[in-house]
């Protein structure tokens, strides 16, 4: 009987072992991949079924609340502004000089035909802070060894109920990220990679996102530029801005 | 009498001009009756295909529900008020949750809205028997339109991902049970229909809608907790709109057909005062005035209308009862709109519209008439006997 209490206690305290490994786990992932405030200039590809387009931006970001991209490139897009501010978001289109406010189902559209939507861009919540983790296992992705963590959500307004990602055991940076729907079906795959470091913190360079119901390549994402904690000025997360 | 006898005798006497002016508005009182009953045959199947597919005989919405605004949609579904369960019960109202969802075929992915409603309905012609919900399996009815889009038979399975009311996504796999075939595209078109107990449980909006639909048998017409009462008069404004619009187009073909009619009558009256001078001089010293000639001149013009009618009636009877029976098959671009058009569209005959058609027709000609006999009454009798109506 004793030994059965004991072998309760030990695999109940080697459980709560590995939680506590995995919310560590999430808590520097967090630390690598948020900030109070970002500035990135990037490369979106997205692989249509007869071609592929880049489209090129630059992003101000502060926290969770407010961000502010700049499409640069192609001449097509050059101009198009989006500002998030909050839960609202806006963008502005210099063809025809009009600004619309994107809410409701049309942030679950894709952003420029890519295999992200408006609120794909938007989530910048700390995983710690919507998702409880549990360390299932060790994986090795590209020669890194990593750690393999389910993420379940906590909080009940999350778009994916569940989350399995790969974090990298030196760097503490998802290599891969496979986001699951309530009734487990996977919905999306991103693989992380070209992992730089930039000031004091690891960074993925290039990610691929694809949404594994549709066919197609994905969209890739590539980042040219980033800079971490530099202060952004205010006028830039107002609507004035978008005209500008 | 004498008057009418007279000029009857004369447009008989006129031969082959007599008969090519009732021969050509003949064909226009025909053409147009066929053409207005095309109208009158469509916006009934319109109204009725409406009524039957859509919106019942009227709708109670949700306090933020608007149909022409998406934008609503994702806020638009609550509970469903007390006050409806007696009517809920007696099936004279049946709910209708929407949510928005995606649709994967082939690879491809489509925007689209699930509509839950009851399977045991009978308000509305949807085919909701077949969407009994089973544990495993979750059937789904869909329109011939949206078939075509996603390539979809019955019996085939499709993937749908939507989201909860907390915003979560979610996936299941869906069985086509049925496909339905509806001349109204709204009830079909980009859209799914679901059981509602099913769908309510996968939106985590349970006794939930986003509507109401009503039968002729629930009695409330008014806003009951702040779900707003729609009757048809609102919920079909757009047809009437359009049909005001048709009306209009029908309107426009009568009167350039008529008017090339009337421009027969017109020229043969223009000649016959021409070339008639000393018959009207003849008139006159036989006692009638100026002012009877006139008359009689407009009669025998009036006539030829009123021969056309009549001619129009012997051989349009027939052929209008004939199309009546087979109507006009369509291309299926035109079915496809879903304004109400069906593979063949049949006419129906207005009597009020046939009566206004034949009034527009004789006052016209009655004009077209006089204009140009109006100047025998101003002429010189004297010169009229010589052949001089100037």
């Amino acid at each position: 009987m004793k030994k059965i209490i004991g072998l309760l206690c030990l695999t109940f305290f080697a459980a709560s072992t590995f939680a506590q490994d995995a919310e560590e786990i999430i808590m520097r992932v967090d630390n690598n991949l948020s900030a109070k405030s970002r500035i990135v200039e990037s490369e979106m590809t997205v692989h249509g079924r007869r071609s592929s387009r880049t489209i090129s931006s630059k992003s101000y970001t502060v926290g969770n609340e407010k961000s502010f991209t700049e499409y640069l490139s192609p001449a097509r897009e050059k101009g198009t502004k989006m500002l998030k501010l909050d839960k609202e978001m806006w963008l502005y289109s210099p063809s025809t000089d009009r600004t619309i406010m994107i809410s409701g189902h049309m942030l679950r559209q894709s952003v420029m035909g890519s295999d992200l939507s408006y609120e794909d861009m938007m989530e910048d919540r700390k995983l710690t802070d919507i998702y409880s983790a549990s360390l299932i296992g060790e994986e090795t992705i590209e020669g890194r060894v990593c750690y393999v963590v389910q993420l379940t959500a906590k909080v009940n307004d999350v778009a994916y109920e569940t989350q399995k990602i790969w974090v990298d055991t030196g760097r503490f940076i998802p290599l891969k990220q496979e986001l699951y729907a309530k009734s487990g079906q996977l919905l999306k795959r991103v693989v992380l990679s070209d992992v730089k470091q930039v000031s004091s913190r690891w960074y993925p360079m290039k990610m691929i996102y694809k949404d594994v119901l549709k066919d197609g390549k994905g969209t890739e994402w590539l980042i040219t530029h980033i800079e971490f904690d530099k202060p952004i000025q205010d006028h830039i997360f107002s609507k004035a801005s978008l005209k500008q | 009498m004498l008057l009418f006898k007279t000029a009857i005798k004369n447009i008989f006497g006129a031969g082959r001009r007599t008969w090519l002016n009732v021969a050509v508005l003949s064909f226009t009182f025909v053409l147009m009756t066929a053409f207005n009953g095309l109208i009158d045959g469509w916006i009934n199947d319109a109204l009725t295909g409406s009524r039957t597919w859509e919106t019942g005989a009227g709708q109670f919405w949700h306090p933020t529900y608007d149909r022409y605004d998406m934008f609503t949609l994702p806020d638009a579904h609550g509970k469903i008020p007390e006050d409806f369960a007696p009517y809920l019960a007696d099936k004279s109202v049946t709910p209708v949750l929407v949510i928005q969802a995606a649709v994967y075929e082939s690879g491809n992915m489509q925007n689209i809205l699930l509509k839950g409603i009851e399977h045991t309905q009978q308000i509305l012609s949807i085919p909701s028997n077949h969407l009994l919900p089973e544990d495993d399996l979750i059937p789904a009815v869909i329109g011939e339109r949206m078939a075509n889009t996603l390539h979809a038979s019955q019996g085939d399975h499709l993937l749908i991902r939507w989201r909860d009311k907390n915003g979560a996504f979610d996936v299941r796999e869906i069985t086509i049970a049925s496909i339905f075939s509806s001349s109204i595209a709204t009830v079909d078109e980009g859209q799914i229909w679901l059981p509602l107990t099913k769908l309510q449980e996968m939106a985590g909006m349970q006794n939930e809608a986003t509507y109401l639909v009503k039968s002729e048998k629930c009695t409330i017409a008014e806003d009951i907790k702040g779900w707003s009462y729609k009757d048809n008069d609102f919920l079909l404004q757009d047809l009437y709109t359009l049909m005001q619009s048709g009306r209009v187009e029908s309107f426009i073909i009568f009167a350039i057909l008529l008017t090339l009619a009337l421009l027969a009558v017109f020229d043969t009256q223009m000649l016959s005062v021409f070339r008639r001078q000393k018959e009207i001089g003849t008139y006159v010293s036989l006692g009638m005035t100026p002012q009877q000639v006139t008359r009689m001149f407009t009669l025998e013009g009036t006539s030829y209308s009123l021969l056309g009618i009549v001619a129009g009636a012997i051989w349009g009877f027939p052929f209008l009862y004939w199309f009546r029976k087979t109507g006009i098959i369509l291309p299926e671009s035109y079915t496809e709109i879903g304004l109400g058009v069906h593979e063949t569209m049949l006419p129906i005959y207005n009597p009020g519209t046939i009566m206004t058609s034949i009034v527009i027709i004789l006052l016209l000609s009655v004009l077209i008439s006089w204009i140009p006999s109006r100047k025998i009454s101003k002429s010189n009798m004297v010169e009229a006997l010589k052949g001089k109506i100037t």
